[in-house]
């Protein structure tokens, strides 16, 4: 027994700490910028003229339907074979881990943003329009404020996704929580005791998540929004 | 007497919708302090027209002025800028679900007039009582009856400081014992001199307050008149028919024909003719 203490205390905890500041890194970026970009391109989805909706479409399209392990290796092996001009993009393991989740994750979260949007009934729409609102006005100001407390639930549930598959970035060599997990148990062998820890690390994780989501829901919660979460 | 003062005119409108002409050929002048109400079947049109007059419908043909100026939506910012002075009370209030009732009325005049917060929220407040809900400022529309919420669409038009009021069927989306309080407003604003042009089938009421009756059918005014000459006891108008038909249909068989009559005599002692402003 004091042997598995001696080993989580001085081997394991201190590495996965230092793992944990890495993923959190990647994690805390990725959530917001592809909550913004899934803000943006959903509402483009929905209200930008045909040319920049098809745009959009195919974006979240190609999103969608790769695996995110082929757009990381994608931004990180690929992109600096592509030499435009005397541009070339070479992008740290870091970097190529937020862009690829934002990217995805922004996909996902404009499907939520849209299904959100259509629902907001087109009498307010109108409404807004007859006060004098212009078209930015009225989603900024009307539609878009009741279109978050709709899609909150669906874009909570990407960020837990996210916090799950930033694991992904060990393949690209960064060394996050999965990354330095991998590395302990190729050292010492000790397979179960690591992977559990690693486990329980993320469970922590999205367990803070999900407190900090039920308490931003709670924080915007009105009257006439009833939420189906879980 | 002063003379007409005309508010907003419009000539020749015409609407398309799908395949079907929605709007053929309507003109109509409404001059300052008037009220105009339109009646007629459901797919008349009534709603298509109040819309057009402050393009959420853009008209395909015809030619709007309001206050003297011809306008055309040439630019976004003249059609935001042409709305704001045409206040719109919808049949389903069409309240922002997110906002108090404070928030409702408060937000155009933020947004749109650029108003600072404290000046807004002053206006609000004001607004909101005289049409009698300063009690129930903090309300999400949830949580307001149905009478609460068109009061609240009326006072958030009404901040506007709108030249002239369109309401489309203020009332059809009420229960029975909350239209009261909504038509008592709108008596109100009548009274205050305020333009209006309501769409309704509150034939009683509104026939004591309204300068002309528009009848529309089929995408055209087939019928226009003062409701003294149009309610006439003894008269043939349409008007009078479409009245008996819906007093009818809400259960008055035979009282139908009084009905309609009476309401036109409660106007006996009211000066008919240009009106002026109060
Ligand atoms: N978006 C649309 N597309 C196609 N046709 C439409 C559309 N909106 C309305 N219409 C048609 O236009 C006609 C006029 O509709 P409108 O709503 O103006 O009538 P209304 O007189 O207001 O009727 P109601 O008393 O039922 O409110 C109807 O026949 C309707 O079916
Ligand atoms: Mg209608």
């Amino acid at each position: 027994m004091n042997d598995y203490w001696h080993f989580f205390l001085n081997d394991v905890f201190p590495a996965l700490n230092q793992g944990l500041w890495i993923s959190i890194a990647v994690i805390v970026p990725s959530a917001l910028l592809g909550l913004a970009l899934g803000v943006l391109v959903g509402s483009l989805r929905v209200y930008a003229p045909a040319p920049v909706r098809l745009l959009n479409e195919v974006y979240v399209s190609l999103f969608r339907g790769t695996p995110l392990v082929v757009q990381l290796f994608f931004w990180y092996f690929a992109l600096p074979h592509l030499q435009i001009g005397d541009l070339r993009i070479v992008l740290s393991p870091m970097s190529a881990a937020i862009l690829g989740f934002t990217l995805c994750s922004g996909a996902y979260h404009s499907e939520y943003i849209r299904g959100a949007l259509l629902s907001i009934r087109h009498g307010q729409i109108k409404a807004a329009q007859a006060l004098g609102m212009s078209k930015t006005q009225t989603v900024l100001w009307v539609v878009l404020p009741q279109a978050m407390r709709r899609a909150l639930p669906g874009c909570g549930n990407e960020i837990i996704y996210l916090i799950k598959y930033s694991s992904l970035a060990s393949i690209i060599t960064l060394n996050e929580l999965t990354g330095i997990g991998r590395t302990i148990a190729k050292q010492t062998w000790r397979n179960i005791e690591v992977f559990v820890a690693l486990g329980l690390y993320y469970l922590l994780l999205v367990t803070l998540a999900t407190l900090l989501l039920q308490y931003i829901e709670r924080r915007l919660a009105l009257p006439g929004f009833s939420h189906a979460r879980r | 007497m002063t003379t007409p003062q005309p508010i907003l005119r419009v000539e020749g409108i015409h609407k398309t919708l799908g395949d079907q002409l929605v709007l053929n050929d309507v003109s109509l002048t409404v001059n300052r302090g008037e009220v105009k109400i339109l009646i007629g079947p459901s797919g008349s049109g009534k709603s298509t027209l109040l819309q057009c007059l402050n393009f959420l419908h853009h008209p395909d043909q015809g030619r709007i002025w309001l206050d003297g100026r011809e306008f055309k939506a040439t630019s976004r910012r003249e059609l935001c800028a042409f709305r704001q002075q045409v206040g719109m009370i919808f049949q389903d209030f069409n309240l922002f679900d997110h906002l108090t009732a404070l928030g409702n009325v408060q937000i155009a005049l933020i947004k749109v007039k650029g108003m600072a917060k404290a000046k807004a929220t002053h206006r609000a407040k004001e607004e909101l009582a005289r049409v009698g809900l300063a009690d129930k400022m903090d309300l999400y529309p949830a949580q307001l009856s149905g009478g609460q919420k068109q009061r609240v669409s009326m006072a958030r038009a009404l901040a506007m400081d709108p030249k002239v009021l369109l309401l489309d069927e203020p009332t059809s989306a009420l229960d029975p014992e909350l239209i009261g309080e909504v038509l008592a407003v709108i008596r109100f604003l009548a009274s205050a001199g305020m333009t209006m042009i309501m769409a309704t089938h509150q034939i009683a009421f509104s026939a004591t307050m309204a300068h002309e009756f528009l009848f529309m059918e089929k995408g055209r005014i087939v019928e226009r008149g003062s409701p003294v000459h149009l309610l006439a006891p003894g008269a043939t108008s349409r008007t009078m028919a479409f009245c008996a038909k819906i007093n009818e249909l809400s259960g008055d068989l035979g009282m139908a024909e009084r009905r309609c009559a009476s309401s036109s005599s409660a106007l006996a002692d009211k000066p008919q003719g240009g009106h002026g402003t109060t």
